[in-house]
């Protein structure tokens, strides 16, 4: 296979070494003859540029980065998942066919799927499903929240996490929605792992958690070949796939950082997907022949914070005036263009009781008004922001359309590490970044935003956003307690409603935007999916 | 009996010490003017001490004013000679503020690089014995640094701004002229000059800055020169990793950072900052070469 | 200029047992390394442990919870003092073991495997062409010296030393790559080629040479090319600068003048006389030169996505992985070290003047 795509490449290859060599000689001078190369990715083949920097390990017990996901998503089967093809669907029947739940609503037993098989050619049981679930907990990684949220704990696996010939009863500890405890099986850490293979792996008691960070044992579409960190993730595809064999045999993901260099490459026709372009670049392909661009609503949002220890910032009135000193449209119609769109509420478009109405808009006079009447002057604090170039020019619009009514606001900016941490420790007068939903159910931003039962400092909440910013939330929490635990879906979607309409008077967050990715692909590429807001990339259906 | 100034100068019998010490600044001076390249630098440099000075009188507009409505407008724009950048604000004014954080930048490192390096080389090739080992083992592992990681780690440590910036700059800058003021000290130390001193009774501390110090000041200012652009260019790598100034702040490699994105449709956004850095640094490097023709024994000199 | 000049230089070589004398500078050198490296090492620790980002936080995610957190705080051995844990690291190190990288759970030492090969490979054809170009730039600069040649050889020089050299990068990129498509794009290889060659030595130029895949080889060509034309521009400046200067003193020299007055060809005089006796500097700057860009550079690597050491050291920093960079460290460290000693060595044997 290897050997085609050698050949594919070699004239154009050939051609650039000329030009290569001209250039060692002469540095630059202009010698020779300027052949431009038209490279083409072989057509068996996906290659995408994105930013991959972020990925730890490829084990679904662990991985909970967004270039994570996206292998995982290709190599793992789970209970129940989202069809690429027809996402709005919600989750559908995956490795097992169907489930019921008990009259108590407290049990759900799936029904494995008959046929299906590992990359191994051994079959998927339902007590690799029981291992998989039962290994998350145990090994208590960053994700195993996902589940342990249900009561699973390691004292009570044997009796939560039981399969029974071919079917899988999960016990949980009290009455969750439905849609709830599936929504979250759909999460990477829902991932089904063959437990031969991985307990072959086994080192020093670690479940072969030191082997599936770079390798793979799982049923999905794709194997993993190889991840090189930062550098590339290559996968090749599993012809016995239960889907049908995918049309990309091989898919590789290199980490290229500029935006620059991505449009380049997709240009040149070296890659099929530019991940991570931004506005102008995107601008600059539109209407470019043999090209194309993609636009997909995304989970992600960017807000801001207000810490409730700053003596000013805990004043409700100051914050309101905050909330309309933003130049929302101004931002989204500039330098966000295309990529984030003003979104004002903690959850984003697409799920479960979503509200898109958008009562803020830049109005210095009124925020004038209110910091008057709150008898506000002179204000001035922190703002700390990642080095990012987005973040950055976000930070700097605030900074001036803050200033216009008077507010000083300095920028601190330092590595994403160097600011969380010192976020998370509730030392930011202002925070400034992005959020994204770890599954595709309300509870997960409603349990972040507007959940924090105990505020105090020994709490140590630090997972949870309301805390990070020293705001309690008061009868928020208690509501959100109930709207996790309501069945009826028509109910639920009210509660969550009326949650966030008291979070977007109240809160001292304002939620400014939700991202829209835009892919530059090229125009070959058909049936591409980012996932939505609910999930990652799939490769399977993709041709070209 | 009057003297016109030239005779003065260039009297070969000079009467008095500062006589003679202007009389050699002046014939330094007509050689080094004879370099063309190196007066060129020079004029450059000067050039850009009066931009900063005057910015707020030769800014067209003020360099932090935003307008999204006219973003990434092209060169020759009407107001906006060069043309503005993704927030709307005028490349050109904050082109001219900018100069001013490269002369901070750059006066601020050269100040604090060589003393340092002055005081530890000395102090090393004067005292000798343990102190040298100790004080030279110290300087190598600075040396055996990877520079830019070292500044980065020292800004990551205190955070981005443009004052830590110039320390983690000044921390991996004052190795090499500690070694030189090093090698200095050890090729006077043994002369009958300083055993002079000493029999007068000088103590160590006196005797090094009174006079070692002078002595190597001409072959460290040769070195700072060349220096500078590597200053520039550290201070706008940071920059462009996005932990130099602190925005919006127009330091020149943060302008480049920010304009990187949109080289391909809008070049001037980056490309006009970065033009500004290649000119300085070449300045400050045409400069530093010539003064190293002048100064520098080893090459020989006017033959 | 040189680390280890000045504790080699100056011993004297007299008729006395010069073995003895060759033995106890190579104890010297070596005990000299060991401290330099000690002293790197602790250095970096400290630097990680008190940078304010916390390292746990960049192995369990933002939003791990307090058991978690708690688990990798205490399986990292933050709990210990921080001496200890210098000491274990140290003791680790000496038996081959640089840990594990926190941000992917892999051996350090496989992680270097993989990029210091790649940045060995950008360094060596850097230097080789900024050898190639700059060494013949600086002789005929000396030797035409303030005439046009010579002031054209300044500026040549000089503009490579005022580049930023990010700056450069984007632009050559764009050029030659995107407008007149002459090499190949960001990367080491094009994607097709990517675990294709067998890996030995980790310098894919090698490798596919090794194995005889002479299209992986070309094209692996293709995307050094730039990327090492801009470095070695770069470290030319340098180099020419220094080999203006050192034949200016060589020229300058009496014995030059005699070599002239014996009515040796003016040729014969610089290539010969002048040029054979800066050999040796040339080298120890040669080396410095490209010890530097050993270290990694790492705004190249950046925006020419080149897997280098730099980057990988960098963006570990950023994180607080600190076995990685602790990792990277020593050994840009040891090759810096090495790379110095190994002119002073050729300093203190071949050159006749060093007594």
């Amino acid at each position: 296979m290897i050997k085609t795509f050698h050949q594919a490449a070699r004239r154009s290859i050939m051609k650039r070494t000329l030009g290569s060599v001209a250039i060692a000689i002469a540095l630059g001078s202009v010698v020779g003859t300027a052949t431009v190369a038209q490279a083409a990715t072989p057509d068996n083949m996906l290659v995408i540029a994105n930013r991959i920097d972020d990925i730890t390990t490829l084990d679904p017990a662990q991985s909970f980065e967004f270039a994570g996901s996206d292998v995982n998503r290709n190599v793992y089967g789970k209970l129940v998942n989202f069809d690429p093809m027809n996402l709005e669907a919600g989750y559908e029947p995956d490795l097992a066919q169907s489930w019921t739940v008990s009259e108590d609503g407290k049990s759900i037993t799936f029904t494995m799927r008959e046929g299906v098989k590992f990359h191994s050619g051994n079959p998927v049981t339902a007590e690799d499903a029981e291992f998989s679930l039962r290994r998350a907990v145990l090994l208590n990684k960053t994700p195993s929240f996902i589940l342990t949220q249900f009561g699973f704990a390691p004292e009570n696996i044997e009796q939560t996490i039981v399969a029974d010939g071919n079917t899988l009863t999960i016990t949980t500890d009290k009455k969750y929605a439905t849609s709830f405890v599936l929504n979250c099986l759909t999460s990477t850490i829902g991932s089904i792992v063959e437990k031969a293979l991985v307990m072959e792996n086994e080192k020093d008691g670690d479940m072969g958690n030191d082997w599936l960070a770079t390798n793979s044992a799982g049923s999905g579409a794709y194997k993993v070949v190889s991840w090189k960190p930062a550098e590339s993730v290559t996968l090749v595809s599993n012809p016995d796939f239960y889907k049908g064999e995918p049309a990309m045999e091989r898919v590789i993901v290199q980490h290229i950082q500029e935006s620059a260099t991505q449009r380049l490459l997709l240009e040149k026709g070296d890659i099929d997907v530019a991940r991570n372009l931004n506005p102008e670049d995107v601008a600059g392909i539109d209407g470019k022949e043999g090209l194309a661009v993609t636009t997909e609503l995304r989970g992600r949002l960017m807000y801001i914070s207000f810490n409730q220890k700053h003596p000013e910032l805990s004043k409700p009135k100051v914050v309101e005036a905050l909330k309309y000193l933003v130049d929302y449209n101004g931002m989204q119609n500039s330098f966000l263009k295309g990529q984030w769109q003003v979104h004002q509420n903690f959850l984003p478009a697409t799920y479960l009781g979503a509200i898109d109405d958008t009562p803020f808009s830049f109005n210095v006079e009124k925020a004038k008004a209110l910091l008057a009447e709150a008898g506000v002057e002179n204000l001035e604090f922190e703002t700390g922001v990642r080095e990012a170039q987005e973040r950055i020019e976000i930070a700097q619009s605030l900074q001036n359309t803050f200033a216009q009514a008077g507010v000083t606001m300095n920028i601190t900016i330092g590595t994403g590490k160097q600011i969380l941490t010192r976020y998370r420790a509730r030392e930011l007068d202002m925070y400034l970044g992005a959020w994204g939903p770890d599954y595709p159910d309300p509870h997960t931003n409603a349990g972040t935003f507007a959940f924090n039962p105990d505020n105090s400092d020994e709490a140590q909440a630090t997972g949870l956003l309301a805390y990070r910013n020293a705001w309690d939330p008061g009868p928020l929490s208690g509501m959100v307690e109930a709207a996790v635990a309501e069945g009826d879906t028509d109910a639920r979607r009210g509660m969550y409603e009326e949650i966030q309409r008291e979070f977007q008077a109240t809160a001292p967050f304002a939620i400014l935007f939700q991202k829209t990715e835009q892919t530059g692909v090229n125009a070959a590429v058909q049936n591409l999916n980012l996932g939505s807001a609910v999930t990652a990339i799939s490769y399977w259906p993709v041709s070209k | 009996m009057s003297v016109s100034l030239g005779e003065w100068l260039n009297d070969e019998s000079p009467t008095s010490r500062s006589q003679a010490r202007f009389s050699s600044i002046y014939h330094g001076w007509i050689e080094f003017k004879a370099n063309r390249l190196a007066l060129l630098g020079l004029i450059i440099l000067i050039v850009l001490v009066l931009v900063a000075a005057f910015a707020p009188l030769l800014s067209p507009h003020d360099p932090f004013e935003q307008n999204l409505a006219n973003r990434l407008a092209p060169l020759g724009t009407d107001g906006h000679v060069f043309g503005t950048d993704s927030l709307g604000r005028d490349i050109l004014s904050r082109l001219i503020y900018g100069s001013r954080i490269t002369l901070y930048i750059v006066g601020l490192v050269a100040l604090i690089a060589p003393v340092a390096g002055l005081f530890i080389g000395t102090v090393a090739g004067y005292i000798g014995g343990w102190v040298d080992i100790v004080l030279m083992r110290f300087t190598d592992i600075f040396l055996a640094f990877p520079r830019l990681v070292l500044a980065l780690a020292f800004v990551a440590a205190l955070g981005a701004g443009i004052e830590n910036a110039v320390l983690a700059i000044a921390l991996t800058a004052w190795p090499p002229y500690a070694r030189i003021a090093r090698a200095e000290t050890l090729s006077i130390r043994r002369s009958d000059y300083i055993s002079a001193v000493k029999l007068q009774g000088a103590g160590a501390l006196r005797i090094i800055t009174r006079h070692i110090w002078p002595l190597c000041i001409a072959s460290l200012v040769v070195r700072i020169t060349l220096d500078m652009a590597g200053i520039i260019l550290a201070a706008a790598g940071l920059g462009f990793l996005g932990l130099g100034a602190r925005p919006p702040s127009p330091e020149w490699g943060a302008m480049i950072a920010e304009g990187r994105r949109f080289i391909l449709d809008f070049w001037w956004v980056a490309t006009i900052p970065g033009i500004a850095i290649f000119i300085v640094s070449l300045a400050f490097n045409l400069l530093g070469d010539g003064l190293r023709d002048l100064l520098d024994p080893k090459s020989g000199g006017a033959s | 200029m040189s680390a280890t000049q000045d504790t080699l230089g100056p011993h004297p070589r007299s008729a006395r047992s010069s073995w003895v004398t060759v033995f106890y500078s190579i104890i010297k050198t070596l005990s000299m390394i060991l401290a330099t490296m000690l002293g790197l090492l602790f250095v970096t620790f400290i630097i990680g442990r008190i940078m304010p980002i916390d390292p746990v936080i960049s192995v369990v995610g933002e939003r791990a919870s307090k058991e978690v957190y708690d688990a990798a705080y205490a399986s990292m051995g933050l709990d210990r003092p921080l001496l200890v844990q210098f000491f274990l690291y140290i003791s680790d190190v000496a038996r081959g073991d640089f840990g594990q990288s926190l941000l992917n759970s892999r051996p350090v030492i496989d992680d270097i495997k993989r990029v210091f090969p790649a940045t060995l490979e950008l360094a060596t054809l850097g230097t080789i062409i900024g050898v190639t170009i700059g060494v013949p730039l600086g002789v005929i600069g000396a030797v035409k010296r303030d005439t046009w040649i010579d002031q054209l050889s300044r500026i040549i020089a000089l503009v490579g030393y005022s580049m930023p050299i990010f700056w450069l990068g984007l632009v050559g990129l764009l050029v030659f790559y995107g407008i007149l498509g002459w090499v190949g794009g960001p990367g080491r290889v094009g994607i097709f080629y990517v675990d294709v060659v067998p890996v030995v030595t980790g310098m894919i130029l090698v490798d596919s040479a090794l194995d005889g895949q002479w299209d992986v080889f070309r094209d692996a060509l293709s995307h050094i090319v730039l990327p090492a034309s801009i470095l070695g521009y770069y470290s030319l400046a340098y180099i020419s600068r220094m080999t203006r200067s050192f034949m200016l003193e060589q020229l300058g020299s009496e014995y030059i003048t005699t070599a002239r007055v014996k009515g040796l060809s003016e040729y014969v005089v610089i290539t010969r006389h002048a040029f054979g006796n800066i050999k040796v500097q040339l080298i120890t700057v040669i080396a410095l030169s490209y010890a530097s860009l050993l270290e990694g550079s790492v705004l190249t690597e950046i925006i020419f996505a080149w897997p280098g050491i730099g980057s990988y050291i960098t963006t570990a920093l950023l994180s607080a992985d600190m076995n990685a960079v602790l990792g990277g460290t020593v050994v840009v460290g040891l090759v810096f070290v090495c790379l110095n000693v190994f002119s002073d060595l050729l300093y203190v044997f071949f050159d006749p003047r060093s007594r």
